[in-house]
């Protein structure tokens, strides 16, 4: 299990689970089950039946209102297969979900790297540089689908530096919307990720570099050789919170471009909301839902897996 | 490494230049906010005249002031909930190796992978036979069962790294689970408790997708819908549509700024898998 930063933890040393077993019995605290009821209640009734019904309904033709629905076996599957929208939604969602967490902690580690020097103002930019994750998603959208716009600031400044024959409507061309939408939140999160990675490179000690710049090692080779493996824990969490938040994708969608132009930025989860809320289609909505809960359960196993193993190999 | 010199310079202004390419939308965010309705020049100049007018329009017609109230509420209490059943769970999960416990935990952790897209439909059937759609009373039940799976995860993750020490010696002094768990563990899970905080916060404060399904309709509002009907409203008025977005993010800016040392700490500090 990954984990940032060490002051957080309590001493793992000394905690008697550690030693070998004593030979005196002693008395050993077995807190009550009860103490895990209430979570366990909320839990069941928010999370774990209204899951198992959903996936119910993914095998049904309900709308959402009428009692009677019948039960269609895999014919919203099948139909999927055959909805363009649909192929599209998932495709644009894994593009994404992967773009996002390339270029978001790319650029993350960078900056953790440029931070975490002698600069004076490290401080500052540290808290100047995550400021934009914690603003709501959908404030900054909006914010974003203005300055985006044919007559918006980002074209104007290309305009005031002289290079007006790079204005573009951002949000308006098929070919740009989707990327617009992955920049604007790469902006919000590339912060986000350069924290997670400076708390990272804080782990590594300073005696550790100092004695490979005396071996002989340059910059390149003391990070790809000390500071890597010890970033493994920082990688392992950013990469999995960037892919899952990347497929989970809806807010920043839903204000910058509500799916648009066409069904040219549609993920999966804004055509989830439009299929049961504009059309009716529950059954189908929630079936879309199913697959969106299988493809993030194998992405997050999968990097589970891959990164654990880094990170045993790493330490 | 310790020693400032030229390139550590040219690094310094390259980083500054960085965020203020990153502060770029912001300065356009205020400076449109402030500009009057009757000011077109472009949106980079700064604005000759400003003005305040926009706030006061935007707070009086967008209800701003109740959603404000509505998000406060539904976090406050989201949290408080969240928090208390988390730890109390966490704290039997973590110490007892029994088969149930076990089982309980390994539930927990499957709610971490299922998105809430696959649960928030049928539960908002349940919603609407219980009566709740349309208050904040619904986003507050299901958020406090939602960041459950989450907060259990850290609470454990944390407590099985604790020392058992001092919950035993509070059992011989003879102190019942509830005392040991009230007066010995909760003061011990203060640093987890603050990520904890953090994170479920941050998370029900800037939530869209939620109060949009079981709040629709209703004057009951969270700022993020408040905000989006506000863009609804006033498609083309930004510089009314910039006041609303800028007294959105005020409060949470302050807050930010204010608590910057402990939230990003917070952050940092998850853990997740």
């Amino acid at each position: 299990m990954a984990l940032a930063p060490h002051k957080q933890r309590p001493d793992r040393e000394r905690s008697p689970d550690a030693e070998p077993a004593p030979r005196v019995r002693r008395a050993r605290t077995t807190p009550p089950w009860w103490f895990a009821l209430p979570a366990l209640l909320l839990f069941t009734f928010v999370v774990l039946v209204p899951s198992a019904r959903g996936l119910y309904y993914a095998f049904t033709d309900w709308d959402g209102l009428d009692p009677h629905f019948s039960f269609v076996g895999l014919d919203n599957f099948s139909d999927m297969l055959r909805d363009p929208d649909a192929m599209q939604a998932i495709g644009h969602t894994l593009l994404i979900a992967v773009s996002i967490t390339v270029v978001q902690n790319g650029l993350g580690l960078l900056l953790a790297l440029g931070v975490n020097t002698a600069i004076k103002s490290r401080n500052l930019l540290r808290v100047f540089l995550f400021a934009p994750a914690v603003i709501t998603p959908i404030v900054t959208a909006y914010l974003w689908r203005n300055l985006l716009g044919p007559d918006g600031a980002v074209n104007s400044l290309w305009d005031a530096v002289g290079l007006g024959g790079l204005r573009q409507d951002w949000l308006g061309s098929p070919r740009l919307a989707l990327w617009a939408v992955v920049a604007v939140i790469v902006w919000q999160f590339a912060g986000y990720s350069m924290v997670i990675f400076l708390a990272g490179l804080q782990s590594v000690p300073k005696e550790v570099h100092e004695a490979a710049a005396i071996d002989g090692a340059g910059p390149v080779r003391r990070f790809w050789s000390v500071t890597r493996p010890l970033l493994a824990p920082a990688f392992t969490i950013n990469l999995m919170l960037s892919i899952i938040g990347g497929l989970k994708l809806f807010d920043q969608v839903y204000a910058l471009t509500g799916g648009g132009p066409g069904h040219a930025t549609d993920t999966i989860s804004t055509l989830i909301y439009k299929d049961a809320f504009t059309l009716g289609e529950f059954g189908y909505s929630i079936a879309l839902a199913v697959v969106l809960t299988i493809i993030v359960a194998v992405a997050s196993t999968g990097q589970y897996l891959v990164l654990s193993r880094n990170e045993r190999a790493a330490s | 490494m310790n020693r400032y010199r030229r390139r550590t310079l040219a690094l310094e202004l390259a980083m500054i230049a960085i965020a203020l390419v990153v502060g770029f939308p912001v300065y356009v965010l205020v400076n449109l906010a402030v500009r009057p309705a009757s000011d077109t020049s472009s949106p980079i100049t700064p604005t000759s005249s400003p003005t305040l007018d926009n706030f006061t329009q935007a707070w009086q017609q967008g209800a701003l002031g109740g959603a404000l109230g509505n998000s406060v509420l539904v976090t406050v209490c989201s949290v408080v909930i969240v928090l208390a059943v988390s730890s109390a769970a966490a704290y039997p999960l973590a110490r007892v190796a029994a088969r149930w416990s076990r089982g309980t935990y390994l539930m927990f952790l499957l709610g971490l992978v299922l998105p809430f897209q696959l649960a928030s439909l049928p539960l908002y059937q349940t919603m609407r036979d219980m009566g709740l759609l349309g208050t904040p009373w619904a986003l507050v039940l299901f958020y406090s069962g939602l960041q459950v799976p989450f907060t259990v995860f850290l609470y454990v993750g944390f407590l099985r790294a604790l020392p058992r020490d001092f919950e035993d010696a509070a059992l011989i002094d003879g102190c019942t689970s509830l005392q040991s768990f009230r007066y010995v563990v909760l003061p011990m899970l203060k640093p987890v408790t603050v990520t904890a905080l953090v994170l479920n916060a941050v998370a029900v404060w800037n939530d869209f997708f939620t109060p949009l399904l079981y709040l629709s309709g209703s004057a009951q509002q969270t700022m993020p819908v408040a905000i989006a009907g506000f863009v609804g409203q006033y498609v083309t008025d930004w510089n009314l549509i910039f006041a609303a977005l800028v007294t959105s993010i005020l409060p949470v800016l302050i807050v930010y700024f204010v608590l910057q040392r402990s939230i990003i700490n917070g952050f940092a500090g998850g853990l997740r898998g």
